[in-house]
């Protein structure tokens, strides 16, 4: 062919509309070949989350303290102060919330302000002392077993103890009334109940920082930016074109991991499918703007990855993943707080297990959203649009 | 600079006083060039001499340290994005995705650029560029030639003013070189400019200008004949038997200021000829070499050059 039958139309290649959509769009589409053909990653979206998952066959056992409680009190009486008062001296417990209706009571539970609720029914004193033994309801949200479990176990014994030092009533057989124990959305204390929505997110957490924190380092190492910064394409539109095809992908493994949750740990899902793919989808983007924000500070892959690790494994530890994250000092559960993994397992375990409505989880979604805000504005702006 | 972009119809590349600086070293230092529109401009010099650098202010890849100036009437470092869309920049080191093939490379730049119809534009280049029956072959699997001819093509995809092309044929065999110089003269005839940066000197005679530029510093610009005629170098053609020995003599005496071997012939220059024709004048009828007063090929030239400005800049 000769060079003059190249046409003219196109000469300068004038600026048409929609030219954010176009650019990002032409940008996915390199990203998901690119993907498809990369053999070792494509195999890691499908081998991470069935190895893990099949590996992780047992929680990590703990005596967290200091539990949040809330206390539903319908009789205010020595008695029912002295009860409190030795709950709380078993230092498993801490009140932070004193309500007034059942409705408050359930609700503190569900959206997981509190993991203890200690009610007092009417007329306690009264029936203790007519020897009526009547019941004091402990209900602990079992959602994670391990924090709620040991607080469980040790409360006949505990209370008795306290409780007859308090009343100078000797050390009776047997306590004037019945503690009686709820354990609930996981009453059976199955730890697979909390570590199968918990892993959902750790296994995204994991892939979908490295998958993003490589991509700006790769196209540097391989060459490829100094040609796709002479193109017409903005910091933006790079991203988004970088991070849409990994948002299809984890929404896979997602689905993968649930998929076997319920079907081979028999895991429950209580709540809304769509609430919970909607806020899945929100996490997992929120990752991949983090991973590539590091790919934007960081100066080779390595850095890449080393980077994604000093993410990943406190996203592990402070989350609430492996350790209650009310059993952690005030100071590590701020730093919780910064986490998207922290909030994640918060929905994704109300979500399951509890079957928790959109209203219950308002806060852990803004953050997520928050998160993912601050993360995308830092990589705008680090985004090096010259090689200088 | 006021030029804009309607007054600036016959010149496409407009630069004064770029400096460039690498970690206090300087790269490029006070370089001023313009580039006539529809010309071939040959961008020659050594390895490390500032042609890469220069190249990537021009297009927006690096802001210069200092200097300014348009690049098809757009300021080079105000308007980036309007450069990028419209030159064509082709890199030194192959930097289309490797893991692509050659249709989706093409295609993944027309998108980018915004062509109506980025498959066809796609399918038009790979005819053009002569790839058809490779399509689907990943880019990195190409040869040497075929990933320069697939280089070309995504760069004059979108269809631009002016091409920046960066050492396009280092290590592509003699055949290759040719078309690919037969089809920049092609582009060229259509009203494209292009600069291209090269070590070779027979790529440099096929240039409409040169510019000659060594440790960041431009030396010698203007046609083969004018920067040959400039360098004001006397050369003299030596033919005939032991002609290295006749180097080994000849180098470092005074008024020689270089000697080559060419072949079976030996090139003498000299900057100052009356000192060069006293220091040959013994060599002239003895042992049979045939001396031949001529004129200094263009590598002579440029040779001379760097000589002189390693003593000046180093």
């Amino acid at each position: 062919m000769s060079a003059t039958e190249m046409t003219n139309q196109d000469r300068g290649a004038s600026e048409r509309p929609f030219g954010f959509w176009r650019r990002s769009y032409a940008m996915l589409v390199k990203e998901f070949i690119q993907l498809r053909r990369d053999r070792v990653s494509f195999a890691m979206i499908v081998m991470i989350p069935v190895m893990q998952l099949l590996l992780f066959g047992y929680a990590i056992n703990t005596t967290p303290r200091h539990l949040p409680t809330a206390v539903l009190i319908q009789e205010d009486s020595d008695l029912a102060r002295s009860v409190l008062k030795a709950l709380e001296n078993t230092r498993y417990f801490r009140f932070t919330r004193e309500v007034h209706s059942v409705a408050e009571f359930d609700d503190l539970l569900q959206s997981g302000k509190v993991l203890f609720g200690v009610e007092i029914p009417r007329g306690f004193e009264r029936a203790v002392r007519r020897g009526d033994r009547p019941a004091l309801l402990v209900a602990a949200d079992a959602t994670d077993p391990v924090a709620a479990g040991s607080a469980l176990g040790a409360l006949g014994a505990v209370v008795q103890t306290a409780l007859a030092h308090d009343l100078h009533i000797g050390d009776p057989p047997q306590l004037p009334f019945e503690i009686r124990a709820h354990a609930r959305y996981n009453p059976a204390a199955e730890s697979r109940l909390n570590i199968v929505p918990g892993l959902v997110g750790t296994i995204l957490t994991m892939t979908m920082l490295i998958f993003t924190a490589l991509s700006v380092t790769r196209e540097i190492e391989r060459g490829t930016m100094e040609s796709l910064l002479s193109m017409p394409i903005k910091p933006v539109e790079v991203m988004f074109g970088k991070i849409i095809p990994y948002v299809i992908v984890g929404f896979i493994q997602a689905s993968l991991i649930v998929s076997i949750g319920v079907l081979l740990f028999g895991v429950p899902i209580l709540g809304s499918v769509v609430l919970l793919a909607v806020l899945t989808t929100l996490f997992i983007t929120t990752n991949l703007s983090i991973g590539y924000t590091f790919s934007t500070i960081v100066q080779n892959q390595l850095q890449a990855m080393q980077m994604s690790m000093m993410f990943f494994l406190p996203s592990i530890l402070l989350s609430g993943f492996m350790f209650p994250f009310a059993g952690m000092p005030v100071w590590a559960q701020y730093l919780g707080e910064v986490l998207p993994l922290t909030h994640y397992i918060r929905i994704v375990r109300a979500i399951m297990l509890k079957g928790a409505a959109p209203s219950n989880l308002q806060y852990d979604t803004i953050a997520l959203i928050a998160l993912m805000l601050v993360a995308m504005t830092i990589a705008v702006t680090r985004f090096r649009r010259t090689l200088d | 600079m006021s030029l804009t972009p309607a007054s600036a119809s016959d010149i496409a590349i407009n630069v004064e006083g770029l400096s460039k600086s690498f970690g206090g070293r300087e790269v490029v230092h006070d370089l001023s060039m313009q580039v006539k529109r529809g010309s071939i401009y040959g961008f020659l010099g050594p390895n490390g001499s500032g042609k890469t650098t220069t190249i990537r202010m021009l297009c927006g890849l690096l802001t210069p340290d200092a200097g300014e100036g348009t690049c098809l009437g757009y300021d080079i470092r105000r308007d980036a994005d309007k450069i990028k869309r419209q030159v064509g920049y082709m890199t030194q080191r192959f930097s289309l995705y490797q893991d692509l093939s050659v249709r989706e490379n093409l295609e993944f730049v027309a998108r980018l650029y915004g062509l109506r119809d980025a498959r066809g534009a796609a399918r038009d280049m790979i005819q053009r560029i002569g790839l058809n029956g490779r399509e689907e072959q990943l880019a990195g699997e190409l040869s040497g030639g075929w990933k320069q001819r697939l280089a070309l093509g995504a760069c004059t995809l979108p269809n631009p003013q002016l091409l920046l092309l960066d050492e396009p044929t280092a290590g592509v065999d003699p055949k290759a070189r040719r078309d690919f110089w037969n089809e920049i003269h092609a582009l060229a005839a259509e009203g494209l400019t292009v600069l291209v940066s090269t070590h070779y000197m027979d790529e440099a005679e096929r240039c409409h200008e040169i510019a000659y530029i060594a440790y960041g510093h431009l030396l010698a610009h203007g046609t083969v004949d004018e920067v040959i005629a400039k360098s004001a170098l006397s050369t003299y053609t030596v033919s005939g038997d032991d002609l290295n020995g006749l180097a080994a003599e000849l180098t470092g005496k005074p008024g020689i200021d270089m000697v080559a071997p060419f072949g079976t012939s030996l090139h003498v220059s000299g900057r100052d000829k009356s000192a060069l024709e006293a220091t040959i004048a013994p060599y002239r009828n003895t042992r049979g070499w045939r001396w031949e007063d001529s004129e200094p090929s263009l590598e002579d030239v440029f040779i001379d050059l760097m000589n002189r400005s390693k003593d000046n800049f180093q």
